[in-house]
């Protein structure tokens, strides 16, 4: 199986990243843009088993130690796998 | 007031913390590797800066989990005082010992100068040589120091006193001017609800002794002589 794990910044925190990507692409002509927000994006290898397992284990990993809870946030998703 | 210089892969103010306690303050000093069990004996815990585990993920997120860190809680749950300097402030940010978390700094660069940071608390171990509202000259170095909480949580801890350094001006007032890194109302520096944890990102052992410019860190360390022999774990 293999998760692919998505961390954003909660809305609300700073992101000065995102607002210079933005800026950038703004001087770039592409004006339809109204945001950017960067986050981390992260691809685990599985071992195959039960995937409503591997959902609760991939839960606690991102509460852990994938994400601050403080100022991030997650989201996932499992392919493969029964 | 025996104390403990904890060493992470990849922390590189170690030997600054530990010549300060040692050879300026006159303590007894061990290094303390992260992978050691057991801090029976100790006053003081230091966590020092660096870039412990490279910084990978988050500044702090995987020093947490070092064997270390489970004994230092206890440390802290009975009264230990622990000091954490930048890299070691964000590292008891993301265990928990601490409330709130560091985010890049706003202008996305690596800082590292000379600030001025106002002294909120003087009731705590570390402060008690400072005066209450006393701007201290004292540099800092990093690039993930933006301290972020949400804005009841720090109303909350500044109710409690939690807030015991915020970045100012030399007449200790506080504007965003001042702020270097864009922290949530200008903090510099955070203790726990009992006051015994302190973790703040400017780094009081480069500013110890005249020779380096500023002697306003040696504050902080010459504070806790003052509690030195009530304190025995």
């Amino acid at each position: 199986m293999v998760a692919k794990i998505y961390i954003t910044l909660k809305s609300g925190v700073l992101d000065p990243q995102g607002k210079t990507i933005h800026h950038a692409l703004s001087s770039l002509g592409y004006d339809e843009v109204q945001g950017v927000r960067l986050g981390k994006y992260v691809v685990m290898q599985i071992g195959d088993g039960d995937p409503e397992k591997a959902r609760g284990r991939i839960e606690e990993m991102c509460r852990r130690l994938l994400a601050n809870p403080v100022i991030e946030e997650y989201r996932f998703e499992i392919e493969g796998g029964e | 007031m025996r104390c403990g210089v904890v060493v992470f892969p990849g922390s590189n103010c170690d030997h600054d913390c530990y010549h300060v306690l040692k050879h300026v303050m006159g303590w007894p000093v061990d290094y303390i590797w992260h992978k050691q069990k057991d801090l029976k004996g100790y006053d003081l815990v230091l966590l020092p800066g660096g870039f412990s585990y490279g910084d990978y993920l988050r500044a702090g997120a995987i020093a947490r989990f070092s064997p270390i860190m489970n004994e230092l809680n206890g440390f802290a749950e009975k009264g230990g005082l622990v000091l954490g300097i930048c890299n070691g402030f964000q590292v008891l940010l993301e265990s928990g010992l601490l409330p709130g978390a560091m985010l890049m700094n706003r202008g996305l660069r690596f800082i590292c100068r000379y600030v001025h940071i106002r002294v909120e608390n003087n009731s705590l171990p570390f402060t008690g040589s400072c005066k209450k509202g006393q701007a201290l000259h004292i540099p800092i170095a990093h690039q993930e120091g933006c301290y972020y909480n949400d804005p009841e949580a720090i109303s909350e801890m500044e109710k409690g006193g939690q807030v015991v350094f915020r970045y100012c001006s030399p007449e200790s007032e506080i504007d965003d001017r001042y702020n270097p890194n864009g922290s949530s109302g200008n903090i510099a520096g955070v203790c726990n609800r009992q006051g015994n944890v302190l973790g703040m990102m400017p780094h009081p052992e480069r500013c110890s002794e005249a020779v380096l410019g500023s002697e306003d860190g040696r504050l902080i360390f010459s504070s806790l002589l003052k509690v030195a022999e009530g304190v025995s774990i």
